[in-house]
């Protein structure tokens, strides 16, 4: 197991020092968008595409931003509801960012963003074979993600719970199966509400994390930036350090042996 | 004179016929902007923009960068 100091992440053949990756949406702010992602550390962060009119040119200052931060761009299809919709929009990200990099989001319910499984492997066979890194937001499930892995992915990117919601890691059994049976890198990517939460994923063995709003919504998102990045840290620390085995008793830490004022005659 | 309808973003635009994406991105202000076109649902790369002649009815996706998760 690799000591933590030189503990890369690594992802189609690329190394990445950070295990954190970032979005850009809903800060309050390009400013404040711009501390939260220093002090995340991030290296690679997470943007889109959507219609642009002429008249709005506010997306400039968001741009510049990006393209000084020095961060890799992970471009999303988010939004997309088929396949053809995000083969389309990675072909389009590819061209506007100049990177094979894709998130790939096919969604299969407005109510709760659930990713559409049919969809998503449709689309990530398509970009994988037209040279694109497709990294797949996906659900939990065992058999889409070996899917995913024989069509060709080179990690996956499952939901802790769906977007926005900040509610953890739903389904720790389905996650834990996910760990044990694919031999690739997987970033919890989406429904994470505090640092808790990422390094519980953390130790879990996952190789990193996805989130936005669990920043952009703080009140001061650089700060939880940096808590996530610390939760971050020192749940793969944790999990490089093995954590012990629960017990259903308890059992003292402090020796019982030379215990004073133990006297068996009560 | 001779004029095609079609859509921009969604929303009703005319153009004299025959007109290029190139032109038709120009005439709308963006041939300074940081954009990616879809045309009918179909990426369509920057190198195309001059050959390509739009059509009536034609469905025009102009996207740029924005902030994402």
């Amino acid at each position: 197991m690799n000591a933590p100091h030189d503990d890369t992440l690594s992802l189609y053949g690329e190394t990445f020092s950070s295990r954190f990756l970032l979005g850009t949406a809903l800060y309050s702010s390009p400013a404040v968008m711009e501390a939260s992602i220093q002090a995340a550390g991030c290296d690679m962060v997470t943007l889109g595409l959507r219609r642009q009119n002429p008249a709005a040119g506010d997306g400039d200052a968001f741009w510049q931003i990006l393209r000084d931060s020095g961060c890799r761009l992970l471009p999303n299809t988010a939004g997309c509801r088929s396949a053809r919709e995000a083969i389309t929009l990675a072909q389009m990200s590819r061209e506007m960012f100049d990177t094979p990099w894709i998130k790939v989001e096919v969604i299969g319910d407005d109510y709760n963003l659930q990713p559409d499984p049919f969809g998503l492997l449709e689309a990530c066979r398509t970009l994988i074979d037209d040279g694109f890194k497709v990294l797949p937001y996906c659900t939990d499930d065992l058999v889409l993600c070996q899917r995913l892995r024989e069509a060709g992915c080179q990690a996956l990117m499952p939901w802790g719970a769906p977007i926005g919601t900040g509610r953890g890691l739903m389904n720790r059994y389905a996650l834990e199966t996910l760990r044990q049976r694919l031999d690739v890198p997987l970033i919890i990517d989406a429904g994470l509400g505090a640092p808790s939460q990422a390094a519980e994923a953390m130790e879990m063995g996952f190789d990193g994390v996805l989130l936005n709003t669990a920043v952009a919504k703080a009140h001061r998102p650089p700060l939880m930036a940096e808590a996530f990045a610390e939760a971050i840290t020192a749940g793969r620390k944790a999990y490089h350090a093995g954590l012990m085995q629960q017990r259903q008793t308890a059992s003292p830490s402090t020796p019982t042996l030379g215990q004073p004022f133990w006297h068996s005659g009560g | 004179m001779n004029e095609i309808t079609l859509s921009l973003n969604d929303e009703t635009a005319r153009l004299p016929a025959n007109t290029t994406l190139a032109d038709a991105l120009d005439a709308w202000h963006y041939a300074e902007r940081r954009v990616a076109v879809a045309i009918n649902g179909e990426f369509v790369p920057r190198s195309a923009y001059a050959e390509r002649v739009l059509g009536d009815r034609d469905r025009i996706d102009v996207v740029a960068p924005v902030g994402g998760g």
